[in-house]
């Protein structure tokens, strides 16, 4: 399968009830990239995701696995979405959570076999949660929770794993261990990850290659190819900066004092 | 034992009836108010009982089986709920409210002709809250048949419900159809209410279909330990509820016994409120363990 494009988004255009959100999206993503959808909260990463995952139909273009047209539950896409709250009284095991990420949409009165247990205690050991196993899944912190969701979702061994903004609402430490955790997983088990973000400096280390989200269009490449002022600004529609900052990237409005003096407060927020 | 059981207890066949009869109701309404919990839906399951109130009158009228009467308006309140919205969260309470506004209505229309019908109260007495020891036999059969359906159907469904009651986001990626289990899930509550209504009416079933699985789900981690528990605790609240019903008649010498669903709710509601104090002494003591196993250097989030 290596040499040819794992994701391929085509010409995409995606409109909800009437209001275009993404417009002529292009992006490729290959086998065992870290790829960072990056974009200001409202930009359409959510929506985009769930269009790759089929469940939001698109106006116009194509969505492709190795080529072919990706339809809803395709085993080789795992993920894991923006938010999942988990009720302190709700009974279930994190083993068992995660094996519902093999046999959750199974129909029958059939017990699971031993080799899907296996492979759940194999996973489990792979996020480093083998230890909280048998805990009630809402009684684990909000890392814990992420680390068990990633399970959940490469359980079935997917060749892409999506994630939606798996690092809000995490502290910066578990937020660090989660970027190692899925740094892990693509270099070891060769998955490609693209992870939504709207804060692209912790991913900086460990990202191959950036889509950008906003003003209701994409800008895709390496890094550098993309965080640049003149790409930016083109997709913003508005003349942007792009600063370097011991090792941490700004993008600024270009022509805004006012929002200038707010990175100044908020080093790592994106102005639009 | 004597104070317990009163003479002729066991050997009265209308009291077996009500044990078999509460047993199942127990079971069904446990299992189903497990999921039910789970799912944030125990006010859809509360306008099921309204629903069923107006088909259990609406049978009364009829002439024909109470438990048709219970079930048949059950199901309807389900599809109507379906219909309207009720797999939505921010339409489930308008669903919801919508349905159970309509079946309250028919309930006073049907209610109001049964009194008509009769002349007597006690039509719509054993509707709204149930009398289980005037239950006839031959409707175990139809009870066990349609116990054994739900409960057959909702293990081969238990997946997916899980999956979709813990996440409908994540259960609708990984391919679960997730209208059609809420639907069939909502049918399935549809049953379970209306059983449970032949016991302790159609007004209090809310109570064997919360309560026991609201106990259970304190001490539980994981849906079958749930539903076990649930079974039990159901079990016996409406085992108990027969027993000191069927007690109370010796109670006073006017020999008035008191009604079943009563004693069957203040049950539910003692074993909420113990399982809820020792639920709270367990989260002390956890929190107590968590604190002294924390490492002192571990730095907050300021």
């Amino acid at each position: 399968m290596v040499g040819t494009d794992l994701l391929k988004v085509e010409d995409l255009d995606v409109s909800i009830a009437g209001r275009m959100i993404l417009r002529d999206v292009n992006f490729r993503i290959d086998h065992g990239e870290f790829t960072g959808l990056i974009g200001s909260n409202g930009a359409g990463k959510t929506t985009l995701l769930r269009v790759i995952l089929g469940v939001q139909a698109a106006a116009r273009g194509r969505v492709s696995v190795h080529g072919q047209t990706l339809t809803r539950s395709n085993s080789s896409v795992g993920y894991v979405p923006q938010k999942v709250v988990f009720e302190p009284d709700l009974p279930v095991r994190v083993r068992d959570f995660v094996a519902l990420g093999l046999d959750g949409a199974k129909l029958g009165f059939a017990r699971r076999s031993r080799q899907n247990l296996e492979l759940v205690d194999e996973m489990l050991d792979a996020v480093e949660a083998a230890a909280l196993a048998n805990r009630r899944i809402g009684s684990l912190s909000g890392g814990e929770q992420q680390r068990v969701l990633i399970a959940h979702a490469l359980v079935r061994k997917p060749e892409l794993l999506l994630l939606d903004e798996p690092l809000a609402s995490l502290d910066p430490g578990s937020a660090q261990e989660i970027i190692e955790l899925l740094h892990s997983v693509v270099v070891h088990q060769q998955v490609a990850v693209l992870m939504s973000a709207h804060e692209m400096n912790p991913l900086l280390p460990v990202m191959d290659r950036v889509v950008y989200v906003a003003n209701g269009g994409v800008a895709s490449g390496t890094t550098d190819e993309v965080v640049r002022s003149d790409v930016l600004s083109a997709l913003y529609g508005h003349h942007v900066d792009v600063l370097h900052v011991h090792g941490r990237v700004l993008v600024v409005a270009g022509e805004s004092d006012h929002a200038k003096s707010m990175v100044a407060d908020h080093p790592a927020v994106i102005v639009e | 034992m004597h104070y317990i059981f009163e003479p002729g207890f066991f050997a009265n066949s209308t009291v077996r009836t009500a044990l078999v009869l509460g047993l199942l109701v127990a079971i069904v309404s446990a299992t189903i108010g497990v999921f039910t919990v789970v799912r944030g839906q125990s006010f859809a399951g509360h306008a099921l009982t309204d629903v069923a109130t107006a088909g259990g009158a609406g049978a009364s009228l009829a002439v024909i089986s109470p438990l048709i009467g219970f079930i048949g308006g059950g199901v309807l309140g389900a599809g109507a709920m379906d219909a309207i919205g009720v797999q939505r969260v921010k339409g489930r309470d308008i669903a919801t409210g919508v349905v159970l506004g309509a079946a309250t209505g028919l309930s006073a229309l049907f209610l109001y002709l049964v009194t008509l019908q009769t002349s007597t109260t006690g039509s719509t007495q054993t509707i709204l809250f149930g009398s289980v020891f005037t239950v006839s036999p031959s409707t175990l059969p139809d009870a066990l048949w349609l116990s054994a359906v739900v409960l057959g159907a909702l293990f081969v469904i238990r997946r997916p419900l899980m999956m979709s009651s813990i996440s409908s986001e994540l259960a609708r990626t990984r391919g679960v159809r997730i209208r059609l289990i809420g639907l069939s899930f909502m049918v399935m509550l549809a049953v379970a209410v209306g059983l449970s209504a032949i016991v302790i009416g159609s007004i209090l079933s809310t109570a064997l279909l919360i309560g026991p699985p609201a106990s259970a789900l304190k001490f539980s981690n994981r849906f079958s330990t749930a539903v076990i528990f649930a079974s039990l605790l159901g079990t016996l609240a409406t085992w108990l509820g027969i027993i000191l019903a069927y007690d109370s008649y010796y109670w006073s010498a006017s020999h008035r016994g008191l009604p079943v669903s009563f004693f069957v709710v203040a049950v539910v509601v003692a074993q909420f409120a113990i399982s809820s104090v020792f639920a709270q002494r367990r989260r002390v003591r956890v929190a107590l363990s968590n604190e002294r196993h924390a490492a002192p250097e571990q730095v907050g989030w300021i």
